[in-house]
């Protein structure tokens, strides 16, 4: 069958008029990444900047260093250090997002109707504030003279106020508050296209509580569960704000690290590879997540 | 206590709610459902019939009474200790499993080992006539296909009662009437006790051993299609049992007469004062003029096999009467006929 003509060229209309919106998208989204790209392979400037010259040392000082002296090559401890913080941290944050998203989560979707709306606005409030602003705050509440310390030693339970700020504890509290919400949010729309009744009808099958979680209700919320995962964890991978001013200098992640790399360190070719790295490891969890949750809508 | 009993409801009684906004969906309902039953529940919208089921599940705790199950107290055995499954209206089925694992997740829960429960799955699988569905998933069935699903998921622990709210209120008519033999032979082959909640009487009337009539939260009465159909305890039951004349009349001499003067002779209970007569209406045969209670047509309707006749009395009541279409030549709406009524029942009005 042949379609009529009429919508045919109504679709390459779509395309004609779309293509000054596509052009600048393509530039707008793709033309920093190849500079980045390209920055990744070139020579170190002498104080910043790139020489046009191909080079595989951003790439290399990546993982390796060399000894000044004999040019012996080494892994370079340091940077995995700062890799496995990073991962470590947001994974971390995932996982305390996780549980304490999934409770808040359940409480929104079973309050009545009219009352949801409240709940959701509450949580997304944070959204509407400065990031900087917020990080400062908890700064405010964890800091030795701070909102905690001082109620716990009002109390009389520490007679030292606890060192939190400029810990990993701390990147770790505020990252966990700062994208919170954006654990809550899919795993609320999970929860609210849950089915209530099957919980009867595991309960009625011999299930114990515990069993319905595992085996009914997770595995029915998980494509929220992974949304919610994949959105905590990159920008947490990628977080610079947060361990900057809670972490304070010498507990950095990759951001403060490539961060570093264009300032302080004047080694660009270096931090564009850093950045190729994580823009990579960003790029193939969106593929990990769209095949998992692909394949969950083909058999349930 | 009797061994046979599968399920002894003692002045049970729920009240949703506290304060201004209670509802007392469960007034004090007494019944004793025997094992091997077919029992159903049959009441209008509102009644308490899920209530009640609710209650038997495990998912309600009863505000007042108490609940056996084969001589056991079991009013607050939570659900998943109680030997009782439940098939849901809405089917519950479990959206990330196959067929066979809904099926099996009843065993599985249980802690029986891997090889029985596929064994038992199987069986269920055949029983239910879906063997060949085991590995497609729920969303991928027809509504009738996802019903024998919820039916089979529990049947498969082998409970001592299944309870079916509405199962059937889903499906269209024609395979709702193959789903009421299906059950039907179910029930016989696996000899557990049903209770079924429904508020199409037919259904009831057709399917069970033993029905419970319900209202407002109580139980009017209890008995065989049969008792229920040709023996209504009272007008409520009469009328929600089959379609129903009702006639006032007054008791005098032993006798019956209603409104238009005349008198009928019926079995009575009591000797005098007023009454309601309950009178089927295919009771009600019509005749020519003098012959018996004068009567008009007022409305004719042709129901294949039946006609039914609306016809009003000298006195302005009204009477259906239920004939066979091929045995009468037709009456117009107008004519001037007369009735005659075969079966009555009295109820004290
Ligand atoms: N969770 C509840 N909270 C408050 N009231 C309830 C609740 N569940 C049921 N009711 C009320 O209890 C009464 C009996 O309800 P129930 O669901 O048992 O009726 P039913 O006979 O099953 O009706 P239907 O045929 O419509 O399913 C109704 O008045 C209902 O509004
Ligand atoms: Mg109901």
């Amino acid at each position: 069958m042949s379609k009529p003509s009429g919508q045919r060229s109504k679709g390459v209309n779509g395309w004609l008029l779309s293509t000054p919106a596509l052009v600048l998208l393509l530039l707008a989204a793709s033309g920093p990444l190849l500079i980045v790209a390209a920055y990744s392979v070139m020579e170190k400037g002498d104080y910043s900047g790139v020489r046009w010259v191909l080079s595989g040392e951003g790439w290399f000082r990546v993982l390796f260093e060399r000894d000044i002296f004999d040019q012996t090559v080494s892994l370079a401890d340091a940077n995995l250090s700062i890799f496995w913080r990073s991962v470590k941290l947001s994974i971390a944050t995932t996982l305390i997002t996780f549980f304490l998203g999934l409770p808040t989560a359940w409480f929104i979707a079973t309050r009545p109707a009219s009352s949801r709306a409240f709940w959701l606005f509450l949580i997304t409030i944070p959204f509407w504030t400065n990031l900087l602003i917020r990080t400062f705050a908890i700064m405010e509440v964890i800091r030795n003279q701070g909102i905690l310390n001082t109620a716990l030693m009002k109390s009389g339970l520490i007679s030292e106020p606890i060192q939190i700020l400029y810990t990993d504890t701390a990147v770790l509290i505020g990252m966990a508050y700062v994208y919170l919400p954006l654990m809550v949010l899919p795993l609320y729309a999970a929860v609210d296209r849950f089915d209530f009744k099957l919980i009867e009808a595991g309960y009625d099958l011999y299930a114990s509580r515990w069993q319905i979680l595992r085996r009914v209700i997770l595995p029915i919320i998980k494509p929220g569960i992974i949304a919610g995962s994949i959105l905590v964890f990159i920008p947490s991978l990628g977080a610079y704000v947060t361990p900057r001013v809670l972490g304070g200098g010498k507990n950095m992640m990759i951001g403060n690290f490539i961060e570093l790399q264009f300032g302080q360190g004047q080694n660009w070719p270096l931090g564009a590879a850093l950045s190729t790295v994580l823009l990579l490891v960003v790029l193939v969890s969106l593929v990990v997540y769209t095949r998992v949750s692909s394949r969950d809508n083909q058999d349930g | 206590m009797n061994t046979n009993v599968a399920v002894d409801a003692q002045n049970v009684g729920k009240i949703y709610g506290i304060g201004n906004s209670a509802v007392t969906a469960l007034g004090d309902v007494s019944l004793s459902i025997q094992k091997g039953e077919f029992f159903t529940l049959l009441g209008p919208s509102g009644c308490g019939k899920t209530t009640l089921l609710r209650c038997i599940a495990g998912f309600e705790t009863p505000t007042s009474g108490a609940i056996h199950l084969s001589g056991r107290d079991i009013t607050h055995t939570p659900p998943n200790a109680r030997p009782v499954n439940t098939v849901f209206q809405s089917y519950a089925l479990f959206p990330h499993l196959t067929v066979a694992q809904n099926v099996g997740f009843g065993l599985k829960m249980l802690g029986k080992p891997a090889d029985e429960v596929t064994k038992s799955v199987a069986r269920v699988l055949a029983l239910v006539k879906l063997e060949e569905f085991a590995d497609r998933f729920p969303q991928q069935l027809s509504g009738g296909q996802q019903q024998r699903v919820a039916l089979a998921r529990a049947l498969a622990p082998e409970p001592e009662v299944l309870l079916l709210d509405e199962p059937l209120s889903a499906l269209d008519l024609k395979l709702r009437k193959e789903m009421q033999s299906e059950l039907k032979r179910l029930q016989t082959e696996t000899g557990i006790t049903f209770i079924f909640v429904t508020h199409d009487q037919e259904e009831a009337l057709t399917m069970s051993d033993r029905i419970g009539v319900m209202s407002r939260g109580a139980l009017l009465q209890v008995g065989t299609p049969h008792e229920i159909y040709e023996n209504p305890a009272d007008r409520f039951v009469a009328d929600f049992i089959g379609e129903t004349n009702f006639l006032e009349g007054t008791v005098a001499d032993g006798k019956v007469r209603i409104g238009t003067g005349d008198v009928l002779d019926v079995a009575l209970k009591v000797q005098t004062g007023a009454v309601t007569l309950a009178i089927r209406p295919e009771q009600v045969s019509i005749v020519p003029t003098g012959s018996g209670i004068a009567a008009k047509i007022t409305e004719t309707t042709y129901m294949g096999t039946d006609t039914h006749y609306t016809l009003a009395l000298d006195d302005g009541s009204d009477i259906v009467a239920r004939v066979q279409s091929n045995t009468t030549q037709a009456h117009k709406v107008g004519d001037a006929v007369a009735i005659r009524i075969g079966t009555v029942q009295v109820l004290q009005s």
